[in-house]
């Protein structure tokens, strides 16, 4: 009987020669990311009395989610990570201006095929992209894994999900990722470790695979991924990573799924995740029309490079509604560095755009939120109640496309109106 | 006694519960703005507050969160479990869980159960009482039973979460092997 992805990356990180669903493992991961919640960690290892930390090299330190400071508060937990940093020697430590951890540490090229990454963030499920096995955990877990290095995980079952392209015109991974959301439902794929199969996935941009692995959290999994190919190999190689540094792990061809799902790229329209669930999906024309004050493109779901490019190409010669604002949030400072170099970053600011640092910004309330009342078109991958603010706000979820096309109108727009 | 943890697990948990319905979220649990904090008794102050304040109040003089299906969906924050310590809640029954809230239950120490039987019979202000040890779940007399978990889990779970379970038991083997 054939093993499936999960089965095999969690069996070596573990030391084991095989780890069957249902087993709890204990396993190695080969880093451990903490971003705001890193001041967490510092406490708990405080508390817990002791200073050594079982491996540095595998702890990575990214100051997300509230960037730069707001409060003196965050000023002092942020001092202390750095102050951390160094004493440790934590040379994998980026602060503030460096932008979403997930997408930092991806660019950077300490992510690579056949690891285990776990993280103080449920998007974790990311490192999938580059054929990782990553999962989101507490911080008490990413401060016993300092010490420690290691802790406990059931090995999961695996689901099998399988999208054919090309996708239809107006859409994008984004648009696959809800559709399969709204199928699923949000706890469709609870514990399960997600891999996505498909003539869609063969040659597909690493981009857009952090879509597809990011969003995979909202249907429950503990991971997501897709296995390495030419793509991700050539992704690392292009930052300083050859093959022959990492195993790629890939699953047995008879493997067993305990579920499957389908996802036809081709005859996809745009999707809308409605207030206030992400499985509250809707085709945009059940909603087209619904009137917004904001919209926000961002997130570790859909700022990147491609995603900002996106956008540009559809607001370019426009301008945002008036009375409607439209914020950016690039997922990283290499992003802005490269809209900036090939006029992406004009185009935005020219169609009346808000361009902010990069980072986490307003998915996760920190700028960019709503008063009473308001409503939000976002990229980013939640739409839980009082996420961006007011309690009484909602955001409704899409893709960067639907996000142009939404800022130009005032109003959720199909993007397909501005694509000859 | 560590908050949230108990000594003796031959004793029944639980008492009067305030119930939700499915998916419940990590944001509604304890909004991201408040996450600065991480002392049990002032997320207490905030949790569940997108809800209101009568539901607020009700959660502080419950003991029991009851949730349907998918209860802490969403973020990795551990605050989510940790706050609902601070309220004076001794144990979160629910049809099923998303896998971090369910994870950082027992690394809090707090009493999770998965056990969908008594989560449906269970009413909201009801009473209901875990008999942790033998797996059974009490509503109003009738009994339910639960899978109990595997050894690894309860000696976390038992030591009051985590880190206190690492203080106790790992890292003074470690030092002894060493010393």
């Amino acid at each position: 009987m054939g093993r499936a992805f999960a089965e095999k990356v969690l069996a070596r990180a573990a030391g084991l020669s095989e780890a069957r669903p249902g087993e709890i493992v204990d396993v190695y991961p080969d880093l451990y990311m903490s971003h705001m919640a890193s001041w967490r960690c510092i406490r708990t290892l405080e508390k817990l009395g002791t200073d050594k930390l079982y491996d540095p090299d595998r702890i990575a330190m990214v100051m997300d989610h509230i960037s730069p400071a707001r409060i003196p508060k965050t000023a002092d937990d942020q001092r202390m990570c750095r102050e951390f940093a160094v004493r440790k020697g934590i040379k994998k430590f980026y602060d503030v201006e460096a932008g979403i951890a997930h997408v930092v540490l991806m660019e950077e090229g300490y992510i690579r095929p056949g690891m285990v990454v776990i993280g103080t963030d449920s998007h974790s499920t990311i490192y999938g992209a580059l054929g990782a096995f990553g999962t989101g955990v507490g911080f008490s877990e990413i401060t016993a894994a300092w010490v420690t290095g290691k802790l406990w995980m059931k090995v999961p079952d695996s689901i099998k999900v399988t999208i054919e392209g090309p996708l239809a015109r107006g859409t994008s991974s984004k648009d696959v990722m809800l559709k399969l959301i709204g199928t699923l439902t949000a706890d469709g794929a609870t514990y399960l470790s997600v891999e996505f199969h498909g003539s869609y996935t063969q040659g597909l941009s690493i981009s857009d695979r952090m879509t597809l692995c990011n969003l995979a959290m909202e249907v429950g999994a503990k991971n997501a991924v897709v296995c390495a190919d030419e793509t991700t190999r050539s992704y690392l190689a292009e930052r300083g990573v050859p093959s022959g540094h990492y195993a790629e792990v890939h699953p047995d061809a008879d493997a067993v799924y305990v579920k499957s799902a389908t996802v036809d790229g081709r005859s996809l329209a745009p999707q809308i995740a409605c207030p206030h669930a992400v499985d509250n999906v809707k085709p945009i024309d059940q909603v087209a029309g619904t009137k917004v004050d904001q919209v926000f493109i961002g997130s570790c779901a859909n700022a990147k490079y491609e995603d900002l490019v996106e956008a540009a190409r559809i607001l370019k010669g426009h301008k945002v509604a008036p009375g409607v604002r439209l914020l950016v949030s690039p997922a990283s400072k290499e992003i802005v560095a490269r809209t900036v170099k090939d006029g992406t970053y004009s185009i935005l600011l020219e169609a009346g755009a808000l361009i902010t640092n990069p980072g986490c910004s307003a998915c996760a309330g920190d700028g960019g939120v709503m008063a009473d009342g308001e409503v939000t078109l976002s990229t980013a991958n939640r739409n839980f109640q009082g996420r961006m603010g007011s309690y009484n706000a909602e955001i409704y979820l899409g893709s960067p496309a639907v996000a142009a096309a939404t800022a130009i109108r005032g109003a959720i727009t199909d993007p397909r109106e501005f694509l000859s | 006694m560590v908050p949230g943890g108990y000594d003796a697990v031959m004793e029944k948990v639980g008492g009067k519960v305030i119930k939700f319905g499915d998916n419940v979220n990590t944001d509604v649990i304890i909004p991201g703005r408040y996450l600065v904090s991480i002392d049990p008794q002032e997320l207490a102050k905030h949790a569940f507050e997108p809800l209101g304040p009568e539901v607020q109040k009700r959660l502080w003089s419950s003991q029991v969160v009851v949730g349907g299906r998918n209860f802490g969906c969403g973020s990795a924050r551990e605050q989510a479990a940790s706050c609902l310590i601070g309220a004076g809640i001794k144990a979160v029954v629910a049809k099923s869980f998303a896998r971090v809230f369910f994870r950082n239950c027992i690394n809090t120490g707090l009493l999770v159960v998965e056990c969908p039987e008594a989560a449906e019979a269970v009413a909201d202000d009801g009473e209901l009482w875990i008999d942790y040890a033998s797996g059974i779940a009490v509503v109003h007399g009738k009994e339910f039973g639960f899978a109990s978990y595997p050894e690894s889990l309860r000696q976390i779970l038992e030591a009051g979460g985590l880190i206190p379970y690492l203080a106790k038991y790992v890292l003074p083997q470690e030092k002894a092997l060493k010393g």
